[in-house]
């Protein structure tokens, strides 16, 4: 009895320290944001004001209302929207079968092919950026939508092909050859047995390429020269000026950027970690 | 691999993996050699090849005041921030995959920095540090930590620590969760015998869930590794490389010589030196840790 007891108490408390700690992290990683928020919420006059207050002493939506006005946020939105999605599509379109085959089959050059995608999964166009800005110039597709969604492809190839190769090698070939069997073409199989099973990963690797497209800064910022064709990450730093900054209509526009993506993102939740789960074990 | 008895197409391989391998080649692989040409050619300021110069961008930026502490700062940069997300990440991803109420909540909390763009990250933690304004210095001040407020950012030590700080507010996210990933791959009753309560369980730890671990570690190392070299934003948007050039990464600085100082030539020696640097990175961290063994 008193053994039981005192198991069950132990028990408890590793709950109730676990439950604390676990709520500390997720303060602390959230708080930022909320500072951010509230930054958001103040009027302009009590942004700079020293020493800064904790709380508005006014709330207000209006930085929310009015940043569309102050800089072209819808355009903005457009233009990351757009970009990322067809980047992700880009590259799921691109990856699947690839991933597949590499996953299937042994052929000639699968050795030069594997290494190629853990080369450039080493590249990040970051580092390339001079490269690429003369590519673009010589192709002439500076300033352009393509040229970006094109770059967020590629860079992000690797990791995608990576992930899903995992994900295709550990369903049992078995299940395909059933449907071959039953008459199902190679694609026809592809489509309707392995990618309902792959979905974690699919969905992984959606994820990635989305959040890393929408979130790029450098290339953008070196690409794309019309105010009004800038993605989100570019336009919002446009409030940074070299002697003033306008917090208030910057956090603002920043909230209704990182909102509709974390909602994304927390959507997705239960299958990232299957999906991770693929690619961290092979 | 599995390589069942396939029938194969016609053309083999190529319709599968080709486009794939000609957006790699024409995006990735075209832009590195064209930097590496840049590199070894003479470059006026509008970006005009003036034919081959031999390796003087590369003389040109070795004699550069800034690059040797620049060096060492990139080296310090990307130990300190990979190491620290790791360490961060293991207990954290630990406490995140045990069972308390509100988990779920806390879960979203923590995909926050992840979802949000760095640069936007970047920008609050550099209002929440400014010297005037800022939040940190009225809440020292209020906790009497504090006499008059610090211009954080301004002090490039102070700066630099606070730069790898939110570098490793943004890594430890997606870190945490390839280790949760790990962690549902170790079965209930090894993790519940591993549970760390005293000396016993660490060691518990240590020797199974460990190395259990160990792939989902090296994969999360790698991708940071990469990610933390060649981070820009957080820099850019914090201190841009200042005071001066007191907080600049080789990254930062090769995107200052070429954009700001407009030396194409200097900045491309720059960035391909740093690609070199990423692969000795790489690749001596892959031998330390026996990549190959586990992967194949």
């Amino acid at each position: 009895m008193t053994m039981a007891g005192a198991s069950k108490k132990r028990f408890t408390g590793k709950k109730v320290s676990l439950a604390i700690s676990g709520w500390v992290i997720g303060a602390v990683f959230i708080l930022p944001y909320l500072y951010m928020l509230i930054t958001a919420l103040k009027p302009k006059a009590e942004i700079t004001k020293i020493p800064i207050d904790y709380l508005p002493s006014q709330w207000t939506w209006k930085n929310f209302t009015e940043v569309w006005h102050v800089i072209p946020l819808a355009g903005y939105l457009k233009s990351s929207f757009f970009i990322a999605f067809a980047a992700t599509v880009l590259v799921l379109v691109f990856a699947v079968p690839a991933a597949y085959y590499v996953a299937r089959n042994k052929f000639r050059g699968r050795t030069a092919f594997l290494m190629l995608v853990l080369i450039t999964q080493m590249f990040s166009p970051t580092a390339l950026v001079v490269g690429i800005f003369r590519e673009m110039i010589k192709f002439h597709l500076v300033d352009t939508y393509f040229s970006l969604i094109l770059i967020y492809g590629a860079f992000n190839m690797a990791f995608s092909i990576w992930i899903l190769s995992s994900f295709f090698a550990s369903i049992p070939v078995d299940i395909e050859e059933a449907a071959w069997i039953d008459g199902a073409t190679r694609f026809g199989t592809l489509r309707r047995v392995i990618l309902p099973l792959a979905l974690p990963g699919l969905v992984t690797a959606f994820i990635f390429t989305f959040i890393a497209a929408w979130n790029e800064y450098v290339i953008a910022l070196t690409l794309i020269s019309t105010p009004a064709r800038e993605p989100l990450t570019v336009g919002l730093t446009s409030l940074i000026g070299q002697y003033q900054i306008q917090w208030n209509f910057l956090f603002a526009g920043s909230l209704i950027a990182i909102i509709p993506v974390v909602i994304l993102f927390a959507s997705i939740e239960k299958y990232l970690v299957g999906g991770l789960t693929a690619g961290s074990v092979k | 691999m599995a390589t069942g008895s396939i029938r194969r197409s016609r053309f083999g391989a190529l319709p599968w993996i080709g486009p794939a391998v000609v957006l790699i080649l024409v995006m990735v692989v075209w832009p590195a050699i064209e930097m590496i040409r840049t590199s070894l050619h003479e470059i006026d300021q509008t970006g005009i090849a003036k034919g081959w110069n031999g390796i003087s961008n590369f003389r040109t930026l070795i004699q550069n005041p800034d690059l040797p502490q620049t060096l060492i700062r990139t080296l310090i940069w990307v130990t300190v921030i990979v190491v620290f997300t790791v360490l961060i990440s293991l207990p954290v991803a630990q406490i995140l995959h045990g069972k308390f109420p509100g988990r779920k909540v806390v879960r979203y909390a923590i995909i926050v920095p992840w979802a949000a763009s760095v640069v936007m990250t970047a920008t609050i933690w550099r209002w929440m540090l400014d010297g005037f304004y800022g939040i940190f210095n009225r809440i020292l001040q209020d906790l009497g930590i504090l006499k008059e407020p610090i211009d954080w950012l301004g002090n490039p030590n102070l700066a630099f620590i606070f730069l790898m700080v939110v570098a490793i507010f943004v890594s430890v996210p997606f870190t945490t969760y390839v280790i949760l990933a790990g962690l549902t791959t170790v079965p209930d009753d090894i993790l519940e015998a591993g549970a760390i309560d005293g000396a016993n369980g660490w060691k518990r730890y240590k020797e199974i869930i460990f190395p259990l671990l160990r792939p989902a570690l090296l994969v999360s190392a790698v991708i940071n590794l990469i990610n933390v070299f060649n981070s820009f934003p957080i820099i850019w948007a914090m201190t841009g490389g200042g005071p001066g050039y007191s907080t600049d990464t080789t990254t930062t600085l090769a995107y200052k010589i070429s954009f700001r100082d407009q030396d194409i030539g200097q900045s491309a020696a720059m960035a391909t030196i740093n690609f070199i640097i990423i692969l000795i990175f790489i690749s001596f961290f892959l031998k330390v840790s026996k990549w190959r063994e586990t992967s194949e």
